[in-house]
C-alpha cells in the first residue's frame, strides 16, 4: 500500500517537473552561445539590424558565404528601430555585445557622425575613400564625421510613394488605375477627399489609411528642413511646413480615416493580412515589409502610385562597424559587397529597398513588381529619388518625430483636441531633449 | 578512506579532565571566523549592490548623457527638484500606485483562496501545487507576448469574448483604465501562484489541533478560515505584502512588453516609475535624471516598507494588549 502511494506521489512529482521543464524550454530565449570561430580561417560575421533590410530574403548572405568559403553570417533583427537604437546605444556605452556590422537609420546618422565618431571604425582605414563616387553625395556626406571619417556605407534611400489595395478601391467604387489616382491625389487635400469618398462606401471595417503617424512621417519626408535648420538650430515649433503636415494629419484623424494602428506593433502587422486599411504611405523599403506581412494572399491586390504633394524621402540606412567589433576587416569586406551597386540592384528587384548607389539607380529604372500588380516601381521610386529634397539631418530627429507622432496618435485614438496635443508634443520634446 | 577510518581502533576514552583552554590564536579565530565566513557575501554585496547604489547617487547629482559620458556637469540637487516639477514623473508615480493596487490586492486575495484549497487533502495535490507555480516559472517576455495577443484591440481573444456578450471592443492599449487593467492582469497571472505557495507553507505551520478544536466547537470551514487560518498567517501575509509592494514599485517588464512602448502609451497612460526611469536613461540617454528617479524609487520603497512595519507592530501590540 505505502509503496504504491509513494510511487504515485513520485509520479505526480515527476509529472510536475517534466511539465515545468517543458514550459521553461518553450519559453527560454534562444541563446546561441558560441559564435563558433573554429580553426582553419573560419569566421562568423555577426550582423545586427532593424526593420527589414531583406539581405537574407534576397539570398545575399548565402551568396556571400558561397563566394567566401569559411565565412558564416549570422543576423539578428529588431523590428522596431527605436528599440534597436536604445539597445545599440547601451551596448556602445558599455563597449560589449556589439555585432560586427550594425545598421544605422538615416535619422540617427547625424548622432553617429556628430557625437559618436570615436565609437565606430573609420572605414578609410580599409580603403573606403575609393567608394565615394559610388554613392549619392548627400548620402555619403551624412555619414562623414567632423574629421572626414567615413563611419558607414549607405545601403538604401527611402523615396516615397503610396501603396494601395486596388481590390478594396474597386469595392468602394474608386478608380484603381495608378496614373489616374496619381492625378486625383496630386495634393494631400485631394488624397483626403478621396479618403472621405472611400469611407462613405467602404465595406466593413476597412479604414483608408493605417495610421496618422505614417501619414505625418511621409509628409514630413517631403520637406528639406524639418526639426533643425542648416545651422543646427531647433526650428520645429515655428516650421510652417511641419505645421502643414500636422494639420493634414489632424484632419485625417478627425475625419475617422485611420485604422488607428501603431506602426511596427503586432496589431499593425496583423492588419496587413486582414486588409484593415486601403492605403499606406510607402517608402521603397516598405514594399518588402508589405510582402512579408501580407504574404502570398496579398499578391496582385496591392499597387503603387506616385505620392500626393510631390517627392520625398523617408528613411534609408547605413551599415557601420563598431570599434568593439571582433572581425572588423571581414565586416568591412561584407558591407562593401552588400552596398555595391550590383547587390543594391538585386536587393531592389527582390525586396524593394531603393539603391543609394548612383550606378544602381539607372539599372533599376525599368523594374516592375508582380506582387504590386506589375507596378513600374523602378520608374515611380526612381523619379521620386531624383526629385526628393536633400534633408537637413539633426541629432535628435528621430526622438522629436516620435513625440510628435505620439501627440498625433492622441488626436487619432483618444479624441484629444489638436491644441492640447500640440502642447503635449512640445512638452514631450522638451522632456526628450532634457 | 572511509573504510580505513571505520576500521581504525576506537580512541581510548579520555580522562574526565577539563577541556584545555584554547590558545590565543584559536580564540582570535573564533571571534573573527564568523566575519570571514560572511565576507564573501559582503564583498559581493559591496561590489554589486552597495557600489552601484552609491555610484547612482553620485551620478544623480550631475548632468550625464549616455552618448557623451565623459562630460559631467554638476547639477547638485537639480535633477531631484526638476522631478518635482515634471508632470510625467507625477503621472508615472500615480500609475505605479494605481497599477500596484489593481494588481496586488486581487493577487493576494486570490492567492489566499488558492492556498486554502490546495491545503485540502485531494488527489494530485503535489501536482497541483507545482502547477500553480508554473506562471511564475514562465519568462515575463513569453507571458506578456501571449497576453498582448489576447488583449489586441482588433483581433484579440478578450475583445472577441466581450463581443459575444454584446460589449463593444475595448481599446486595451490606449484607454487609461483599460491599459492598466491589462498590465495588472499579467502581473496577477504571474504572481498569484507564487504567493499561494508561500501562504500554503504558512498554513502548514498552523497546528492541526487548532482546527480540530475549532471543528469540535462547531466552526464551519469558512469560520475556520477566518478565525484560525487568517490570524495564523498574519506574519506570512505581512511578508507577501512587503514583497509585493516592492515588486509593484519596481514594475517594469510587463508594461514595457505588453504594449511595446517605453513611454507607456501615447499619453503615458500606463508608464510606471520603472518605465519612466528606463525612458529617461535609455530612451533619451539622460543618465543623471534616470539616476535621480532610481533614488527616489529607492526612498519610496524604504518609506513604504517602513510604513508596513509600523502598522504591523501597532497591530501586534494591540493584540498583545488584548
Amino acid at each position: 500500500m505505502t509503496v504504491t502511494r509513494a510511487a504515485k506521489r513520485t509520479a505526480a512529482r515527476l509529472g510536475a517537473v517534466v511539465l515545468t521543464g517543458a514550459l521553461l524550454a518553450a519559453c527560454g530565449s534562444s541563446t546561441d552561445g558560441a559564435s563558433g570561430d573554429g580553426a582553419g580561417g573560419e569566421v562568423t560575421i555577426t550582423v545586427d539590424l532593424f526593420g527589414s533590410f531583406g539581405y537574407k530574403e534576397a539570398g545575399l548572405y548565402a551568396e556571400y558565404e558561397k563566394l567566401h568559403p569559411g565565412v558564416t553570417i549570422k543576423q539578428t533583427d529588431t523590428e522596431d528601430e527605436a528599440d534597436y537604437w536604445k539597445s545599440l546605444q547601451t551596448r556602445l556605452a558599455g563597449g560589449g555585445g556589439l555585432a560586427d556590422v550594425q545598421g544605422i537609420e538615416v535619422g540617427r546618422i547625424a548622432s553617429v557622425a556628430k557625437e559618436q565618431a570615436e565609437r565606430f571604425e573609420d572605414l578609410r582605414k580599409y580603403g573606403a575613400d575609393a567608394l565615394e563616387e559610388q554613392f549619392a553625395p548627400a548620402k555619403w556626406a551624412a555619414a562623414t564625421g567632423g574629421g572626414g571619417e567615413v563611419l558607414g556605407l549607405g545601403t538604401d534611400v527611402g523615396p516615397e510613394a503610396l501603396c494601395y489595395r486596388a481590390d478594396l478601391f474597386k469595392q468602394a467604387g474608386l478608380p484603381t488605375d495608378r496614373e489616374e489616382l496619381a492625378k486625383k491625389w496630386a495634393t494631400w487635400d485631394g488624397y483626403l477627399e478621396l479618403g472621405k469618398q472611400y469611407k462613405a462606401k467602404a465595406p466593413g471595417k476597412h479604414a483608408w489609411i493605417d495610421s496618422v503617424g505614417s501619414l505625418y512621417s511621409i509628409m514630413i519626408g517631403q520637406e528639406k528642413e524639418r526639426y533643425y535648420d542648416a545651422s543646427g538650430k531647433l526650428i520645429w515649433q515655428d516650421n510652417p511646413a511641419l505645421r502643414t503636415a500636422w494639420d493634414h494629419s489632424v484632419e485625417a484623424a478627425r475625419s475617422g480615416l485611420s485604422a488607428k494602428l501603431d506602426q511596427w506593433s503586432p496589431q499593425w502587422n496583423q492588419a496587413f493580412a486582414a486588409g484593415s486599411f486601403a492605403t499606406i504611405p510607402c517608402p521603397a523599403w516598405m514594399l518588402g515589409y508589405i510582402k512579408g506581412q501580407a504574404g502570398d494572399a496579398g499578391k496582385g491586390k496591392w499597387d503603387v502610385a506616385a505620392l500626393p504633394g510631390g517627392a520625398g524621402n523617408w528613411g534609408g540606412s547605413y551599415l557601420a562597424v563598431p570599434k568593439a567589433a571582433r572581425h572588423k576587416k571581414e565586416a568591412y569586406e561584407l558591407i562593401k559587397w552588400l552596398t555595391a551597386p550590383e547587390q543594391q540592384t538585386r536587393l531592389f528587384e527582390k525586396q524593394g529597398n531603393f539603391p543609394s548607389a548612383t550606378g544602381a539607380i539607372e539599372k533599376v529604372a525599368g523594374a516592375k513588381d508582380a506582387y504590386f500588380s506589375g507596378a513600374p516601381i523602378g520608374k515611380i521610386f526612381g523619379d521620386a529619388a531624383k526629385a526628393a529634397p536633400v534633408q537637413v539631418l539633426g541629432v535628435h530627429d528621430q526622438n522629436i518625430a516620435q513625440q510628435i507622432t505620439n501627440a498625433l496618435s492622441e488626436v487619432e485614438r483618444k479624441g484629444t483636441s489638436p491644441e492640447e496635443a500640440w502642447s503635449n508634443a512640445k512638452k514631450g520634446v522638451e522632456n526628450t531633449l532634457g | 578512506m572511509t573504510l580505513a577510518a571505520s576500521q581504525a581502533p576506537p580512541a581510548p576514552p579520555r580522562a574526565a579532565a577539563p577541556p584545555p583552554r584554547p590558545g590565543p590564536a584559536r580564540r582570535a579565530w573564533r571571534t573573527v571566523s564568523p566575519y570571514a565566513y560572511l565576507a564573501p557575501f559582503f564583498t559581493l554585496f559591496a561590489a554589486f549592490g552597495l557600489f552601484p547604489l552609491l555610484y547612482t547617487a553620485f551620478v544623480s547629482l550631475y548632468r550625464v548623457e549616455l552618448q557623451t559620458p565623459g562630460d559631467m556637469e554638476w547639477r547638485g540637487l537639480g535633477n531631484y527638484t526638476a522631478l518635482l516639477g515634471d508632470a510625467y514623473f507625477w503621472v508615472a508615480l500615480r500609475n505605479t500606485f494605481t497599477i500596484g493596487v489593481l494588481s496586488t490586492v486581487p493577487q493576494l486575495v486570490m492567492a489566499l483562496g488558492l492556498a486554502h484549497l490546495l491545503n485540502y487533502r485531494m488527489r494530485g495535490r503535489t501536482f497541483l501545487r507545482t502547477a500553480v507555480l508554473l506562471p511564475y516559472a514562465t519568462s515575463v517576455a513569453a507571458a506578456t507576448l501571449v497576453f498582448a495577443q489576447l488583449f489586441g484591440r482588433d483581433f484579440g481573444l478578450v475583445n472577441y469574448g466581450l463581443g459575444l456578450i454584446g460589449i463593444d471592443p475595448v481599446d486595451w492599449q490606449n484607454g487609461t483604465v483599460a491599459s492598466q487593467i491589462a498590465v495588472s492582469t499579467v502581473v496577477i497571472w504571474r504572481w498569484t501562484g507564487y504567493n499561494a505557495l508561500i501562504y500554503l507553507a504558512g498554513m502548514q505551520s498552523i497546528p492541526d489541533e487548532l482546527y480540530e478544536a475549532a471543528a469540535m466547537d462547531g466552526a464551519s470551514r469558512w469560520r475556520q478560515f477566518f478565525h484560525v487560518t487568517l490570524p495564523g498567517l498574519r506574519p506570512t501575509i505581512l511578508f507577501t505584502v512587503v514583497v509585493s509592494t516592492i515588486g509593484a514599485t519596481q514594475l517594469f517588464g510587463e508594461p514595457l512588453l505588453l504594449e511595446g512602448s517605453i513611454s507607456g502609451g501615447i499619453s503615458h497612460q500606463y508608464q510606471t516609475l520603472g518605465l519612466y526611469l528606463y525612458e529617461q536613461g535609455w530612451g533619451f540617454f539622460h543618465l543623471g535624471r534616470a539616476a535621480a528617479i532610481a533614488w527616489v524609487m529607492f526612498l519610496l520603497i524604504v518609506v513604504l516598507v517602513g510604513l508596513n512595519a509600523l502598522i504591523a507592530r501597532r497591530r501586534s501590540r494591540k493584540e498583545a494588549g488584548r
